[in-house]
C-alpha cells in the first residue's frame, strides 16, 4: 500500500442552510485500499461522497489528490481527476436507454458521431460481468426494476478510467447474487490498485471486504477502525455513540436472534 | 495513463474487472421478441399501442382524417397545386417548429420565435433595401442575429434561473416591438425577389421543375435509407449485437419509396418539388443526425430526462441550455426568411397572429413531447403536414380568420391531449 493516499479529506465542513451536515472531517483512500464508509442515516455519508464527486463543493478544508490539493467544484473536477461515484438516488436519465446511461457524457465515437454498435456490445459485456438480466439493453430506464438501475448504475462508474470507485449502498436493492458479484466486484478493484469507498449499512458486506471502517456520526467522524482488529459491536458503538444502544439491547433480549 | 496497475483498461471496460461471465442466456426469456414474418409486426404493433408508444399513429390517422374532410368539401384539395402549396408553406412554419424540437427536448418552451421570424424579416429587409447589403451576407448576419438573441434567452434560463416560459413570453413582445419599431416609418418594406430570397419563392422549384428532379430526390431518400440500413445491419451482426431483419429492413424502404414517388409523381402534376421544401428536407436531415448521431443531441435528450443526472455525469448544463436556445432563435430567423420570401416583403404583420401557435402545434402533434426527453426533429414535417394541410384546406373554403384560429386552438389542445395521454399510459406500463 502507497504511503500517499490518492485521495485525502482534511477537515472538510459543508452546510446546508442552517444544518450543519459534515464537521472537520478526515478521510484517506489509499490505491488498493477498501474504505468503508458506515454511520446512521443522516450521518452524512451521502453528503460526504457528493462533496468528493463535485456535487456539492466543501466550505471548509481541504481535499488532496494524490498530495496535491485540489478544488473540486463541478462533477467534472471529481470526473477528470479519476474519482467515479455511484449515488445513492443513482442519478439516471429516465428516458434513455441503458446503453445511453451507461455512456452519457462520455460517449464513444466514430467520425465524430456516435457509435452505438461499439456502446451497445461494451454495455453488453459489463452488465454481464455484474451477472445481471437485462431484457435489452435498448429499453428506457424507466422500464427496468430497482435492482437492475442499481445494476447499471455501478456499470455505469467503470466505465473510463476511474482511480478511485465511491459506492454509496451500491447493494441496498440487490438480490443475493447480484450482492455477490458487487462485492466480488469491489474486492476486483482493490486487487487492481483502485482506491475504494464503500457506504452500507450492511455489517456482515463492510466485514467481508472493507479494510478500514470510518464511522460518521452526526456529520463527524466517530472512530476509525481495522476490520481485521475489530469486532462487528465496537463498529456499532460507534456508529450509535453509545455501547448502550438499541443494538446491544435487543441482543441482549433475545440472544439466540443475535447470530 | 501509465500502464500501471491502477489504471482500469479502457479499451475493454467489459473485461475491465476480469469477472468471469457466468453463463446467461443471451436474451432474456421474459423478453417479447418479435414473431418472425409480417403477423409478428402485428402483435408487437398492438403492444405497442397499448402500452402508449402510439408514436406516428394518431397524426397519420388526423392526416387521412383532414385529407377526406377538404377533398369531400372541396375536391381541389388533393389537387397537385393545392398539395404543391402545402409543401411549400409548410417549409416556414415548419423552420421555427425544428427549432421548436430542440427546446421541447429539453423540457422547456421558446414563446418568442414567432416575433424573432418577424424581426428577422425586417432587419434583413433593413440590411438589403435600406442598405444595399449582399443578400448572402444579410442572410448570414440575420440568422446570426437570431442566434444571438436565442442564447439571450437560454442566459436567462441557465444562469439567472428565470423560467423559460417567462424570459421568451418577455422576447414574444419585445422582439415584436422592435421589429415594429425598424418598420415605424414605412409600415412594410418590399425585399428584393433574388438570390437566396427568390431560392425561397413560389416560383423556385427544383432543376427549374425538370420532371426528373422529383424523381432524383425521392430516389436519394430511399437509397440513402436503404443503404445506410444494411451498412448498420452488417456492422452489428459483425458485433454480435441485436440487428433489424432484412423482411423489416425492406418493408420500410418499399413504404418509403411508395410514399415518395407518389409524393414526386403528384408534384410533377404541378411544378416539382419547391425549393423551399428541399432545403426543408435537407435542414431536417443535418438536424436529425445532430439530434440522434452527436454527443449534443445526446445530451439534449439527457437534460430533458433528469437536469440532476445530467449535471452528475458532468454535463455542463448551462452551456447545453443556452445552445439549445440559440439554435432555436436561429432557426426561427431562417424562418422568418422563408416567409418574407413567400411576398418578398417585410411587413409589420410578419410573426404576429397564430404563426407561434402553428409553429408548437406541429412540433407536438408530431409526437415530440412538451414534457421534454421524448421526441424527433421529423416531427417539425409531420406535424408541420397536418398544420398546412389545416391552413390551405381552410384557405380553399374560404374560412373567416376567426374560425381558423379556433380550430387551430382546437388541434394544438387535441395534440397535448394525446401527449399527456401517451405519457401518462406509458408511466402506467412503466416506461416514462
Ligand atoms: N441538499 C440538501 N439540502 C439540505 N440538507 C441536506 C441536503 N442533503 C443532505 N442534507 C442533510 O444533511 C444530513 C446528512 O444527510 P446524508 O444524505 O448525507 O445522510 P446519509 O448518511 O447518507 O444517510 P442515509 O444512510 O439515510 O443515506 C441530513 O440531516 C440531511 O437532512
Ligand atoms: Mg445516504
Amino acid at each position: 500500500m502507497s504511503a500517499t493516499p490518492v485521495l485525502a479529506l482534511r477537515g472538510v465542513s459543508k452546510r446546508f442552510g442552517a444544518v450543519q451536515a459534515l464537521t472537520d472531517v478526515e478521510l484517506e483512500v489509499h490505491a488498493g485500499e477498501v474504505v468503508a464508509l458506515v454511520g446512521d442515516n443522516g450521518a452524512g455519508k451521502s453528503t460526504l461522497v457528493k462533496t468528493i464527486a463535485g456535487v456539492h463543493p466543501i466550505d471548509e478544508g481541504s481535499i488532496e489528490w494524490e498530495g496535491r490539493e485540489v478544488s473540486i467544484n463541478r462533477p467534472q473536477d471529481a470526473q477528470h481527476l479519476g474519482v467515479a461515484t455511484v449515488y445513492q438516488d443513482l442519478a439516471l436519465c429516465d428516458n434513455l436507454d441503458v446503453v445511453g446511461n451507461l455512456f452519457l457524457g462520455r460517449e464513444l465515437l466514430r467520425f465524430g458521431s456516435l457509435d452505438e454498435v461499439a456502446m451497445e456490445q461494451r454495455s453488453r459485456e459489463l452488465l454481464d460481468t455484474l451477472s445481471i438480466r437485462i431484457p435489452s439493453v435498448r429499453i428506457p430506464i424507466a422500464s427496468l426494476s430497482g435492482g437492475q438501475r442499481q445494476v447499471v448504475a455501478i456499470a455505469r462508474a467503470l466505465i473510463g478510467e476511474p482511480k478511485v470507485v465511491i459506492l454509496d449502498e451500491p447493494t441496498a436493492a440487490l438480490g443475493v447474487e447480484q450482492t455477490a458479484q458487487v462485492l466480488d466486484l469491489v474486492e476486483r478493484l482493490r486487487e487492481r490498485g483502485l482506491g475504494v469507498i464503500l457506504i452500507s449499512h450492511n455489517m456482515a458486506d463492510v466485514m467481508a471486504v472493507a479494510d478500514n471502517v470510518h464511522v460518521l456520526r452526526l456529520g463527524r467522524n466517530n472512530g476509525t477502525f481495522e476490520v481485521k482488529t475489530t469486532t462487528n459491536e465496537e463498529i456499532i458503538a460507534a456508529i450509535t455513540g453509545a455501547t448502550d444502544n438499541a443494538v446491544t439491547r435487543r441482543r441482549a433480549r433475545n440472544p439466540e436472534a443475535a447470530k | 495513463m501509465s500502464s500501471d496497475k491502477t489504471t482500469v483498461d479502457t479499451t475493454k471496460a467489459g473485461t475491465a474487472v476480469d469477472a468471469p461471465p457466468a453463463a446467461i442466456p443471451v436474451v432474456d426469456p421474459r423478453l417479447l421478441v418479435r414473431e418472425q414474418g409480417f403477423r409478428g409486426y402485428w402483435t408487437e404493433f398492438v403492444r405497442r399501442v397499448k402500452g402508449g408508444e402510439l408514436g406516428s399513429m394518431p397524426v397519420i390517422g388526423a392526416l387521412i382524417i383532414i385529407f377526406i374532410v377538404f377533398q369531400v368539401a372541396n375536391d381541389r384539395f388533393l389537387s397537385a397545386n393545392n398539395i404543391s402549396n402545402v409543401g411549400y408553406y409548410l417549409a416556414g412554419t415548419g423552420m421555427l417548429s425544428i427549432g421548436l424540437v430542440f427546446v421541447l427536448l429539453l423540457g422547456e418552451i421558446d414563446l418568442s420565435v414567432a416575433s424573432v421570424s418577424g424581426l428577422a424579416s425586417a432587419i434583413f429587409a433593413v440590411f438589403t433595401t435600406t442598405h444595399g447589403m449582399n443578400m448572402w451576407l444579410a442572410v448570414l448576419l440575420t440568422v446570426l442575429i437570431g442566434v444571438v438573441i436565442g442564447a439571450f434567452h437560454g442566459f436567462f434560463l441557465a444562469k439567472v434561473g428565470v423560467p423559460a416560459f417567462v424570459v421568451t413570453l418577455a422576447g414574444f413582445l419585445g422582439w415584436n416591438g422592435l421589429m415594429l419599431w425598424l418598420l415605424r416609418k414605412t409600415g412594410s418594406l418590399s425585399i428584393a425577389d433574388k438570390g437566396p430570397i427568390h431560392l425561397v419563392d413560389q416560383t423556385s422549384f427544383f432543376m427549374g421543375s425538370d420532371i426528373a428532379g422529383a424523381y432524383i430526390l425521392a430516389t436519394v431518400g430511399v437509397a440513402v435509407l436503404l443503404i445506410g440500413s444494411l451498412v448498420d445491419q452488417a456492422r452489428r451482426r459483425k458485433a454480435g449485437v441485436p440487428f433489424r431483419p432484412t423482411s423489416e429492413i425492406i418493408l420500410r424502404t418499399v413504404l418509403l419509396a411508395i410514399v415518395s414517388y407518389a409524393i414526386a409523381a403528384l408534384l410533377n402534376n404541378a411544378n416539382g418539388v419547391p425549393n423551399a421544401l428541399v432545403l426543408f428536407l435537407v435542414v431536417l436531415v443535418i438536424g436529425d443526425f445532430v439530434v440522434r448521431r452527436t454527443t449534443f443531441g445526446r445530451k439534449v435528450f439527457a437534460l430533458g430526462g433528469s437536469l440532476e443526472a445530467s449535471r452528475r455525469a458532468g454535463i455542463s448544463v448551462p452551456a447545453i441550455q443556452m445552445a439549445v436556445f440559440a439554435i432555436a432563435g436561429g432557426f426561427a430567423a431562417l424562418g422568418g426568411l422563408f416567409i418574407a420570401g413567400q411576398t418578398q416583403t417585410a411587413n409589420s404583420q410578419a410573426g404576429s397572429g397564430n404563426l407561434l401557435m402553428l409553429a408548437i402545434a406541429a412540433a407536438v402533434i408530431g409526437g415530440t413531447s412538451l414534457f421534454g426527453g421524448r421526441g424527433s426533429i421529423w416531427s417539425a414535417l409531420i406535424g408541420g403536414l397536418v398544420i398546412q394541410s389545416i391552413q390551405t384546406g381552410l384557405d380553399l373554403l374560404n374560412m373567416d380568420t376567426s374560425i381558423q384560429y379556433m380550430i387551430t386552438g382546437a388541434v394544438l389542445l387535441a395534440a397535448v391531449i394525446i401527449d399527456s395521454v401517451s405519457r401518462r399510459t406509458q408511466r402506467t406500463s412503466g416506461r416514462a
